[in-house]
């Protein structure tokens, strides 16, 4: 019984909001890059330069939104170079995602070394407090797992939105969708399709970035190495498990991280009868669970990962 | 911007492209070792000295190419055949956990008869992890990049579970380790006293195996022709989905290899950091050698190198050896242009 109780707790479903929201700004980020027909691999490492770029923003003296700001630059930066390599130059999307991931992983761990040589444990900031909204939050359940957030969160939600608004009601929403489906119509409408592409991998990659600079600036207080554990790529799947539709990533996120906090306290109540590594296993192979159960009837952008040249079909 | 395909490219060309993104690498490293505030030239030079600069560092930097060999070779077979395979670091520890299981004294064999025993179910134990995405690929379309990542994380944890759990040595303090296999288990020694060990001529011999397999063989033809254009394959009378299958076992076989010859050759036992990421820089390895297994042992060299190199020169330099990680990142994504200007010309328009 103990174990259902749980779900019906406000503090579990404000945890769940929490480990939802780096989830959601990184899916979006990369269900923006797979609309327009660029599977960005990236992800992984484009979330750990963002952690560290934010984080160490703050550390230097800069303000907490400024430090949101450099993470997302650093993201779009390593975007740019992710999106040259494979729109213009229709290089493998797998080989050079993985080999973005890498060089900023190691880019990250290089520069932290550099700047923080003897640090023995993670030096803190301040990050990100909880700003509960007047009269939202007195609402039962809702108004503290909601409404009782920090700014990050909320910006996350609101990306949601902007995201879903811009693809399905707006001129640039449409051409973003229309590059990833039939670029050829595009290039025929005079846009040109490099350019969107482009945009879409460095917007994409900007969000990433933010949602690894969440861990270090909202979720947590500090950097350390391999904080993104496999986030990134849980969100690769996220973006199937949600047909490539803002809303439904958005419902497959906040599952997704209901889940994950279900396990932690699942853990708690288990007493060590089951090792604590199978409980942390569940998010990886629920991931894959999620991926088979959609797989069938998943209708992927037809253009996607197929690199475009201009006059050919 | 367009491509346009250059007339079959010369030699010169082939090899200066290359030699372009190797170039371009070190000049980036050049740079960061003067944001380190070090002497850039002094630096390179320590990174090429600590790794071939005596008898010690050479045959180091041979110790840390084997398991590279293995997982390089794994994700070239792979790629080949348009497997993507992201999970060798997961088959790594497959292998890894089998030699432990088994040679750790369940096994009343002698050495010649039990180190094959060892190996023949260390790359069973490794194909079968990567038949699952692979089957999970051809039944029902999942991606399999997505599921060999996600397994890495997951085989990593079971690991854990193990070496705090029925695999914990009980002599070990209280650390996540195993016990040591038995001396029978073990790959003997190539030069006494010195850490190379016979993992090594196996990772050669497999290299020079899996050069036989893919260009002498029609299993090595079809896992190209699948590569190169599945649909064409299909319609050339190629069961598609069985040469996926084997290529998925020979991948993940290989890939358990490494894990074998790190414990039975090198550490003896089975901790959480036996690879530091080896399946990942496998993939770089695999690129390098533009998927060819003869220069797949080259490519792992070059790359153990950089990374032994950078271990004693951040000793002795103070750079931080993330260095070598990032040159090996570099290198991945300049090999892959310096390829393809090899190959097409960029006409600006």
């Amino acid at each position: 019984m103990e174990a259902l109780d749980i779900l019906f707790t406000a503090t579990f479903w404000a945890a769940a909001i929490r480990i939802a929201s780096p989830l959601i700004f990184a899916t979006m980020g990369e269900l923006i890059c797979e609309r327009a027909g660029v599977l960005n691999l990236g992800i992984e490492g484009i979330m750990t330069a963002g952690a560290f770029a934010g984080w160490f923003t703050v550390y230097s003296g800069g303000d907490l939104w400024t430090g949101v700001l450099v993470a997302a630059l650093a993201g779009a930066m390593f975007g740019l170079l992710h999106a040259t390599l494979t729109v213009p130059l229709g290089l493998s999307q797998h080989v050079v995602g993985i080999g973005v991931t890498l060089l900023a992983t190691s880019l990250t761990y290089f520069t932290y070394r550099l700047a923080l040589p003897e640090v023995t444990s993670p030096p803190k900031i301040e990050p990100f407090a909880p700003l509960p909204i007047p009269g939202l939050k007195d609402i039962p359940i809702l108004g503290e797992a909601l409404f009782s957030q920090t700014p990050l969160t909320y910006l996350a939600f609101l990306t949601v939105a902007v995201v879903a608004w811009v693809l399905y009601r707006t001129p640039l929403g449409l051409a973003v969708r229309a590059v990833g489906e039939n670029p050829s119509a595009v290039e025929a409408q005079g846009i040109s399709v490099t350019a969107m592409r482009m945009g879409a991998v460095m917007v994409g990659s900007a969000l990433m970035a933010v949602g690894g600079a969440f861990l270090t600036m909202s979720a947590f207080n500090s950097f350390f190495f391999e904080m993104i554990n496999g986030r990134g790529w849980i969100c690769i799947a996220l973006v199937v498990f949600g047909s490539w539709r803002p809303g439904k990533a958005l419902i497959g996120a906040i599952l997704f991280a209901a889940f994950d906090a279900y396990q932690v306290r699942l853990q708690q109540i288990s007493g060590g009868l089951v090792p604590y590594q199978v409980f942390l296993m569940m998010p990886y192979l629920l991931s894959i669970l999620a991926l088979v159960l959609v797989a069938r009837r998943a209708t992927y952008p037809r253009a996607l990962m197929i690199p475009y040249q201009k006059g050919e079909r | 911007m367009r491509l346009e395909p250059k007339p079959a490219p010369s030699l010169a060309a082939t090899l200066l492209y290359p030699a372009g993104a190797i170039l371009a690498t070190l000049v980036l490293a050049a740079l960061l070792v003067l944001a380190a505030g070090a002497d850039p030239l002094s630096v390179l030079a320590l990174v090429a000295k600590g790794a071939a600069g005596s008898q010690f560092a050479l045959l180091e930097t041979l110790t840390r190419a084997t398991p590279l060999i293995f997982t390089g070779l794994a994700v070239a077979v792979a790629f080949r055949a348009r497997l993507w395979n992201i999970g060798a670091e997961a088959q790594l520890y497959a292998g890894a956990i089998i030699t432990v299981v088994l040679g750790t004294g369940v096994l009343p064999l002698p050495s010649y008869i039990l180190i094959p025993v060892i190996m023949i179910v260390a790359v069973i134990a490794g194909g079968l992890l990567l038949l699952g995405p692979a089957i999970l690929k051809t039944r029902f379309g999942v991606d399999e990049v997505v599921t060999t990542l996600l397994l890495n994380f997951v085989v990593v944890l079971f690991v854990s579970m193990l070496l705090e759990g029925v695999l914990k040595d009980p002599m070990g303090l209280g650390w996540p380790q195993s016990q040591k296999v038995i001396a029978d288990a073990q790959l003997p020694r190539i030069v006494q006293g010195k850490r190379l060990h016979y993992g090594f001529v196996l990772a050669l011999a497999a290299a020079v195996g899996v050069w036989i397999v893919m260009k002498r063989t029609a299993l090595g033809f079809e896992m190209r022709a699948v590569g190169h254009n599945p649909e064409a394959a299909r319609f050339a009378g190629i069961q598609v989905n069985r040469v996926l299958m084997k290529t998925a076992l020979m991948s993940g076989g290989l890939a358990a290899l490494a894990g074998f010859s790190e414990v039975a050759g090198l550490k003896g036992n089975l901790t959480l950091d036996l690879s530091p990421g080896y399946g990942y820089s496998g993939i770089v390895v695999a690129m390098l050698a533009m998927l060819n297994p003869l220069g797949v042992v080259l490519a792992a060299i070059f790359v153990a190198g950089i990374f032994v190199g950078a271990d004693a020169m951040s000793r002795s330099a103070g750079v931080p050896s993330y260095i070598a990680n990032v040159m090996v990142a570099t290198a991945l994504l300049t090999m892959v242009v310096a390829i393809l200007l090899s190959r097409y010309r960029l006409r600006w328009r």
